[in-house]
């Protein structure tokens, strides 16, 4: 197979970020052209987002500070996926993940640093995941459709949230902004560096995505998966235990989830309060979508958007463009993802088919050589 | 891109970042014109919290040798913070004024502690000696001298002497309005009742046009709010042909027959003064507080609904508090379960700072936290 | 006395009922008829904003709000036809094209609609049917808007439409087997797109409802999720559009009960109050569904239920 000429080889290699890079060129064109219909500076609005999103070290901090989070929901729907589940109810596991660090150091008080961050990474966990794990649950015990399911508990979970963080868990010196009391400072979760304002959360983040593509791609209980998500009649013959497969991803994904809400806290709210409710779930579908529910892919996915949301601060400032500005790149981004991708059957066929075409004549040619 | 490979592309890309923020700090030359940066939380023209903010804003844009830089709709997320490091670093702004609440802990305190250089003139939170820094502080407004007044017109046009209040949090600022409001109504009428709806956040406005019809079917005739945009249920309320009292900005326009008076910011004055001060190189006023006298806040001018009687004794009222002489929290006071809350002989100065945590509704007010 | 505030506390949590419920009834219906046809469309939230932008900036471009409900509907559509056809490209995720949707749907609501947050809409008008009653209270109870009455036509048309037309059984003939529908020469593709887009329109007029009603004004806090919420109102009415329209009032009244029992002085717990109709959801799925079948009255084709 390596040792097919040069060309046919990069193009076999391109080819799968190829839908990727149309839909960007495309997206990009729409939205220059929609602007432009208005009398916009397209050209210019097209070179700021650039230059918002990775112009800059502060760019770079500002982009990948807003992916970081998106990195962790983003699991929360892919890992699912690979079980074909589809499940769009990160959003309630991470303010809950969120609260549940918020609090613990209120019931374990006195604890070391380390051991305190460590503790509340655990019990955010154990919230996301117990909560996407309800849903794992109800698909697998009563049927219950995941997507609705996770939809309707992300919302019952953002109620329970604010309903605790205002009532039982506030903080009675939250004056003007009903919060859970604050964390100590030596439970705050600092910058990578001085010189480089991105909090941890985007180690976790990147973290995560590698072990979650080790598990999917190298372990058997990926393989597992991947039967259960492509056929679960077959799994079920080949004897896989399908409840506790979709289970565990179930569990994972809202433990990431989860993860995300405790770095909002720890590391930029300082305490639980409603601001954490900030759409990171939605957004972390879109990423998880955008890279097919690959790993590797969503971390590019995630920095993609969190460039994207970070622009749009330059562009309101230097052009008047109002905010809904990058909403509106995001979804032309996102749909001519979708679409372009659906080509992707089709350009899977002409790979085959170049393939078949150069081993063929390479094939010949080492016949007569 | 191996951890290795990452691991020096922080350091490289931290070094350039310090590289970059060092001639910041010397930029600033004395003729220069001062950048001031605005940032809201909302839309702004929302006919309410941030078009005040925006309106005095515009003014401030007009004053020589200042340039002004707006951002809207910032979430109270990471994201402000990194809008206003990016107005700092991409705009040299030397003055900002974060209007939302929810901005100052920790984003505006986290944000003030990496730029000494820069002014944080944030809006509504309490700023403590020793606690924050000393290049941030809050300035805020005794909006509540609006409200009682707003009470007092509201008592007198009121024929069932049931009231109704539409707020969207019960947190500190809130209850001292609606109080405060009551307590002008009852200085009028003793018999009066405030219903109080919370809505839960502060833009919702179907749950806002279903709180004023409520009230009005529990036959309250004149409403008021503190939500952040009052437009709906002004218009509500005049739709149902009931009066209404407006708050924040001046919703005249929208209820011409029913609309009484309104508790209006006038931002302007502690703008100019931060801006002043900041132009002149004078220290830094961290605790900025004033009602009608200070020309903070004002009340909108009346309309056709208020008697002369009402209008007599409100703008009596109104000469005594620009006079400095009157309180509006003066014992006895008893909360709506019965307890005393400021005792007999005590008299609370607007300037008291214990009336920025309150937490309790007066009596006479239906309703409960 | 008692019994009289009780009697005008259940008028009035009616009177919410049909004010708060009456954008569900049309964003329901909506995703019922495109749900029948085998997909999902969870965009609708996003063709809602858009629809109520639209209607209220064409409401007050021509002085005339039913141009704006028309242009609503339109818009709706178009969306609708959007999602339809992408939907029909292969390997299309309808569940997450409508994600995709809501994003683009809402930026360009918010986009386009930043000149119209000022200016004043002539409002839909409402119909008096009070008019006999000497009571304020009631005579506002009883001032119903004009699509109310045509959401309540629509829910018994397609009832109908659904139960014995020809393109009725087509339509959830398409959903139920595609490949039967297929072998009797329907092209359940062009059928799934005419569905998606004129669940659009429906979801559209919804958003009109909103920004030319109630509350009656357009801002970027409009929304409060009914699109979504829409989706879970769908499965709670079992795909059947009589039921759609008692679902879109039972999650109408769920929204005004938490302000009406305020008014009357119980303000305990309003975020839960605000969560009930999704425990109520949760709780009918939780109770009615079983493993190893599908919801009854569910679309054979539809993703959620596969």
């Amino acid at each position: 197979m390596n040792r097919l000429p040069l060309l046919p080889r990069t193009i076999r290699t391109a080819l799968p970020a190829l839908p990727t890079l149309l839909a960007l060129v495309s997206s990009f064109l729409l939205f220059m052209l929609f602007l432009g219909v208005q009398g916009k500076p397209s050209w210019e609005a097209c070179r700021l987002v650039f230059e918002g999103a990775f112009g800059s070290v502060f760019a770079w901090e500002n982009t990948l500070q807003r992916a970081a989070p998106l990195m962790l929901t983003a699991l929360c729907v892919a890992l699912p996926a690979h079980a074909g589940l589809i499940i769009i109810g990160g959003e309630g596991a991470l303010v809950l993940g969120a609260l549940a660090a918020a609090v613990l150091p209120r019931i374990v008080p006195g604890l070391a640093p380390l051991p305190m961050l460590l503790g509340m990474g655990c019990v955010s966990m154990l919230a996301g995941g117990l909560w996407i794990g309800i849903n794992g649950w109800m698909r697998q015990k009563r049927g219950l459709n995941e997507t609705i399911g996770s939809l309707l508990l992300s919302y019952i979970a953002i109620a329970l949230f604010n309903q605790l963080v205002e009532g039982p868990l506030r903080d009675p010196a939250s004056l003007n902004k009903p919060s859970t009391p604050p964390l100590a400072e030596d439970y705050l979760i600092g910058p990578l560096s001085e010189s480089f304002q991105v909090h941890w959360g985007l180690v976790a983040g990147v973290l995560a995505c590698v072990l979650a593509h080790v598990l999917v791609r190298y372990s058997v209980t990926g393989f597992s998966l991947r039967i259960v998500g492509g056929n679960v009649r077959t799994a079920r013959m080949v004897g896989l235990p399908v409840d506790r497969l979709v289970l565990l991803t179930c569990v994972l994904g809202g433990a990431c989830a989860g993860l995300a809400g405790m770095f909002e806290v720890s590391a930029v709210q300082g305490s639980a309060n409603a601001a954490l409710i900030a759409g990171y779930g939605v957004s972390g579908i879109l990423v998880a979508f955008a890279a097919r529910h690959n790993p590797p892919g969503i971390i590019v996915c995630a920095i993609l958007l969190g460039g994207i949301e970070a622009s749009g601060s330059l562009l309101q400032r230097r052009l008047g463009l109002p905010d809904a500005t990058t909403l509106i790149l995001e979804g032309l981004l996102f749909t001519n993802l979708l679409a372009w991708e659906a080509l992707w059957g089709r350009i899977g066929r002409w790979r085959l088919y170049l393939g078949e075409r150069y081993e063929r004549r390479y094939a010949m040619e080492a016949q007569h050589g | 891109m191996s951890t290795l490979d990452r691991r020096d592309f922080l350091k490289l890309t931290g070094l350039i970042g310090l590289s970059a923020a060092l001639p910041l700090s010397l930029a600033r030359a004395a003729d220069k014109p001062l950048a001031v940066g605005f940032i809201y939380v909302g839309p702004r023209d929302d006919f309410g919290y941030n078009q005040a903010h925006a309106q005095a804003a515009a003014i401030i844009k007009s004053l020589p040798n200042v340039r002004v830089i707006e951002e809207e709709n910032v979430p109270e997320t990471v994201a402000v913070q990194k809008t206003m490091e990016a107005m700092i670093r991409q705009d040299g702004v030397g003055l900002i004024f974060p209007t939302s609440f929810g901005y100052f802990d920790p984003h505006v305190i986290r944000v003030a502690k990496r730029f000494p250089e820069v002014r944080f003139a944030h809006c509504g939170g309490l700023w403590q000696e020793g606690v924050h820094p000393g290049n941030a502080g809050s300035f805020f407004g005794y909006i509540d001298e609006g409200q009682y007044l707003n009470g007092v017109v509201a008592g007198y046009a009121s024929k069932s002497k049931k009231l109704g209040f539409i707020a969207a949090k019960p947190v500190a600022q809130v209850l001292r309005n609606i109080n405060a409001f009551t307590l002008g109504a009852r200085s009028v009428a003793p018999d009066i009742t405030t219903t109080v709806i919370f809505t839960g956040d502060w833009s919702l406005p179907v749950k806002e046009a279903e709180a004023a019809n409520s009230l009005i079917d529990q036959g309250c005739d004149v409403l008021t709010c503190h939500v952040d945009g009052p437009k709906v249920i002004v218009e509500t309320a005049e739709k149902r042909g009931v009066m209404s009292c407006g708050y924040h900005a001046s919703q005249a326009a929208l209820a011409p027959k029913g609309y009484l008076t309104g508790a209006e910011w006038n931002w302007e004055t502690p703008y100019r003064a931060h801006v002043e001060a900041a132009q002149k190189g004078a220290p830094m006023n961290n605790f900025l507080r004033g009602g009608l006298k200070d020309g903070f806040v004002k009340t909108s001018s009346y309309g056709p609904l208020v008697s002369d009687e009402a209008r007599a004794r409100a703008d009596a009222i109104k000469a005594q508090m620009i006079a400095g002489k009157l309180d509006i929290f003066i014992g006895p006071i008893k909360d709506n379960r019965g307890n005393v809350v400021i005792a007999a002989g005590t008299a609370h100065a607007q300037t008291d700072v214990v009336l920025e945590g309150m937490n309790y509704l007066v009596e006479g007010v239906r309703g409960q936290i | 006395m008692a019994e009289l505030d009780l009697a005008s506390f259940f008028l009035a949590l009616l009177a919410g009922a049909i004010r708060v419920g009456t954008p569900f009834i049309f964003v329901s219906l909506g995703e019922c008829l495109t749900e029948k046809s085998g997909r999902i469309n969870l965009g609708l939230e996003g063709i809602l904003i858009t629809g109520a932008m639209s209607g209220y900036a064409l409401a007050c471009l021509t002085g005339s709000p039913w141009s704006g409900v028309f242009a609503a509907g339109c818009a709706g559509l178009l969306l609708g036809l959007l999602h339809g056809i992408v939907c029909s490209l292969p390997r299309v995720n309808d569940i997450a094209f409508g994600i995709a949707l809501i994003l683009f749907g809402t930026g360009l609501a918010f986009f386009l609609g930043k000149s119209f947050i000022q200016p004043q809409a002539p409002m839909l008008p409402a119909i008096m049917l009070g008019a006999w009653s000497d009571d304020e209270r009631v005579r506002s109870a009883l001032s119903i808007n004009v699509l109310f009455f045509i959401g309540v036509a629509l829910a018994v048309v397609l009832h109908w439409g659904l139960r014995s037309t020809r393109w009725g059984l087509m339509l959830r003939l398409v959903g139920e087997h595609a490949e039967s529908a297929h072998a009797l020469g329907y092209r359940p593709v062009l059928v799934r797109i005419g569905a998606t887009a004129t669940g659009g329109f429906l979801a559209g007029v919804g958003g009109a409802y909103l920004s030319l009603y109630y509350p009656g004004s357009w801002n970027e806090g409009l929304s409060s999720g009914q699109g979504l919420m829409a989706v879970a109102l769908v499965i709670f009415a079992r795909w059947q559009p009589l039921r759609c329209l008692w679902a879109a009032l039972l999650f109408g009244a769920a929204g005004a009960i938490g302000p009406a029992l305020q008014a009357v002085g119980i303000s305990a717990g309003y975020y839960l109050f605000s969560a009930a109709p999704y425990i109520l959801t949760l709780l009918v799925m939780f109770v009615t569904c079983r493993p190893n079948r599908t919801l009854n009255g569910a679309p054979g084709e539809l993703s959620l239920t596969r």
